[in-house]
């Protein structure tokens, strides 16, 4: 039976994700990799190891979410342009359809997601503070040369975890070294580091939201044993991470341009191939100062974006959902 | 004496007015931009909020435009408001800037500073008191004139198809009322405005829905801040509903004597969730919540500085209103950070949840099931 599949896309901070599903909705094929700055750059990268596979297959419509999802919707043709939460949301309930939170994750930013009913009722994002996010653990698990599998099994063997303050991630990293120093165990800072990050979520993120299981936690941060046991521990049950969760938001938005129908604007794999230039400069039409943005593939200019006044936009607009 | 004052939303068009009228020379502060920022941080307290960060930065700019003083208000609530001047012209001052600063603090809390600025603003006219009713007239009509056009822009701006002819026109109109003088000609400049937006095709939408915007008056004025929220809402075909305006501000704030409403009524809404004055807007938030539950509006957003007290016991009482009002709250809370990207995530995100919301509601209740009563804005 020939069969056309959906491509999601999830552009975040640290991590950018492609998922390519099928029309029942299941993952084909997944691939992780690294930002490092470069979202375009690492989106090609995903798009030739996807197309080594997909490329005689047909595409019926591409999802973009993630912090980058402006950029990145313009520049491989999406279909579909969706916030996170959302994208998380609905690939959560395919999943589980009968959860009723959902934790998520990631580099830069957490969430909590309430859902009752099937329906996302409730959610709320970290605010001015990003400790607590996977950036920081990254950054300590290398200070302390230790990859981040081996962080979350050595915070499970601590005994006595020690208490570090988890509210900013300055302060937790001079706590943490002040302990080092003092000669508390590694196992046990790795633990009290996990708890803090795990009170700093419970008091920011999901203050004043009603916690019910079943639970998902989803993110990159899941693949850490240490953090999942230290919610578990407050929570007083069991929480679910689902086989994909390092993917959720590609997987999300692929459901969605699923749901969207078949739209057919993706400009193919081949866009690894291509070559894609950003540049950017400030408008000196006003003193906003606006940060302009323009996308050009193989000299092929694509509606620039950042400006207040919208002249810069003119054209293309399929970014809104 | 050129005069300046700080910015907030609109209501530098009503002040210019007044201050031109009363025979001052006036020194405007430009719009927020990068630099009000740049400044604002640079100068003020590290934890200070965005409002009095930004108002300073006002003053910086406006005296380096020329102006030799500034003309300001204060509060005497718990607010930190109460000190912005005090704070702002020490800090100036300490910089080297060379301004007066004339403080119109309410009736009741610093009458000294009160008169001494009245007497200032006045004193080209202290024989004509005529010309200074005059004045007052043309501003405050312009205010009630630029409160009602603005909340016309909103309920129209998702409903029409072309949303920047919209825009355009709006900004149109609020050129013009800065620049007339005529009493008897505001009103014309107004129909102008409801004529043209009345005129712009519309969308097919069904019921539109609806979002009230509560929290800090500053935060939630000034586009300049807040990313437009108005606008983003607008142009996701959403309905903004504010719960403060200008002409609100000045009757609930400065003339509170006069207009015992406002007070009654956000105590008697507010009642039994929070029965403290908390100072700034809090309590308006808490009130304007309750009313937004009790005539149906779809959601509501919470706009607040970081580090503001009184929205932050607002925000923790949120969650049981959201709870006993079925009603989806969504608290903003906002500093220098000039990504536009996360309060884009969050506004999406919010206005997909309130719209499949609705359509589970509507499905429960049998399509066009009950009527729904409109609001007017608080």
């Amino acid at each position: 039976m020939a069969t056309g599949y959906y491509l999601g896309v999830d552009v975040g901070s640290v991590s950018t994700n492609l998922v390519v599903i099928d029309e029942n909705g299941y993952i084909m094929k997944k691939i992780y990799l690294r930002t490092e700055g470069k979202p375009i750059l690492s989106v090609q990268k995903g798009l030739d190891q996807l197309g080594r596979d997909f490329k005689d297959h047909e595409i019926l419509g591409a999802g973009v979410t993630g912090s980058g999802r402006k950029l990145i919707g313009k520049v491989i043709g999406a279909d579909l342009v969706k916030n996170e939460i959302t994208a998380h949301g609905v690939a959560a309930l395919h999943v589980h359809p009968g959860v009723k939170t959902v934790f998520e994750s990631g580099g830069q930013d957490s969430k909590i997601i309430i859902i009752r009913e099937g329906t996302v009722v409730d959610f709320a994002m970290n605010t001015v503070c990003a400790a607590g996010t996977g950036s920081f653990l990254d950054q300590q698990a290398k200070r302390l040369n230790l990859s981040l599998e081996e962080f979350g099994e050595l915070a499970l063997r601590a005994q006595v975890p020690v208490r570090i303050a988890g509210r900013c991630s300055v302060f937790a990293e001079s706590d943490m070294i002040h302990k080092q120093q003092m000669g508390y165990k590694l196992e046990d800072i790795v633990a009290g580091l996990c708890e803090a990050l795990m009170r700093n979520y419970f008091n920011n993120v999901g203050k004043g939201k009603e916690i019910l299981p079943p639970v998902l936690f989803q993110g990159g941060v899941a693949a850490n044993k240490g953090i999942k046991a230290a919610f578990e521990k407050e929570l007083g049950y069991e929480i679910t991470i689902p086989e994909h969760y390092e993917v959720m938001g590609a997987w999300g938005a692929a459901l969605l341009a699923r749901k969207a129908g078949k739209k057919k604007g993706f400009r193919g794999f081949s866009l690894s191939d291509r070559e894609i230039r950003v540049e950017s400069f400030e408008c000196p039409d006003c003193p906003n100062c606006c940060e302009i943005v323009t996308v050009v593939i193989d000299g092929e200019a694509i509606p620039g974006w950042g400006g207040r006044c919208g002249k810069w936009e003119k054209g293309v607009s399929r970014a809104t959902g | 004496m050129r005069l300046t004052f700080p910015r907030m939303g609109q209501i530098d068009i009503p002040v210019k007015t007044l201050f031109t009228e009363l025979g001052h020379e006036v020194v405007a502060p430009p719009p927020v931009t990068k630099r009000t920022f740049d400044l604002g941080v640079k100068y003020a307290p590290e934890f200070a909020c965005l409002p009095f960060k930004m108002t300073l930065a006002n003053y910086i700019e406006a005296i380096e435009k020329g102006a030799e003083a500034v003309v300001t208000f204060g509060g005497a609530g718990p607010c930190r408001f109460g000190y912005f001047a005090q704070v702002q012209r020490r800090i100036l001052h300490d910089l080297g800037y060379d301004f007066e600063l004339f403080l119109l603090d309410p009736p009741g809390a610093e009458t000294r500073e009160l008169l001494r600025g009245l007497r200032f603003l006045f004193r080209e006219n202290l024989k004509a008191p005529g010309r200074i009713w005059q004045a007052f007239r043309l501003a405050w009509a312009k205010a009630v004139f630029l409160d009602r056009a603005n909340q016309l822009y909103r309920r129209l701006l998702p409903r029409v198809a072309q949303k920047k002819a919209a825009e355009m026109e709006y900004r149109k109109f609020l050129r013009v009322m800065a620049a007339e003088r005529d009493l008897s000609r505001l009103e014309l400049v107004y129909t102008a405005l409801a004529h043209n937006l009345e005129n712009l095709a519309r969308l097919e939408t069904g019921r539109v829905l609806r979002v009230k915007i509560v929290g800090e008056i500053y935060m939630i004025l000034e586009s300049g801040v807040n990313f437009d929220t108005e606008n983003i809402l607008g142009q996701m075909g959403v309905e903004v509903i504010r719960s403060v305006s200008m002409t609100h501000w000045v009757e609930a704030n400065l003339l509170k004597a006069l207009f015992p409403g406002h007070r009654r009524r956000t105590g008697l809404l507010s009642t039994p969730h929070l029965t403290s004055f908390v100072g700034g807007h809090g309590r308006e938030t808490i009130a304007e919540t309750v009313d937004a539950g009790i005539n149906r509006v779809d959601g509501v957003v919470q706009i607040l500085p970081f580090t503001c007290m009184p929205e932050l016991v607002a925000q923790s009482i949120l969650p049981d209103l959201s709870r006993r009002f079925n009603l989806p709250v969504l608290s903003l809370v906002l500093d220098e950070h000039s990504g536009a990207a996360g309060v884009m995530t969050r506004l999406e995100a919010f206005v997909d949840l309130l719209r499949e919301k609705r359509e589970k509601d509507m499905a429960k209740a049998g399509v066009g099931g009950e009527a729904r009563n409109p609001t007017g804005s608080g």
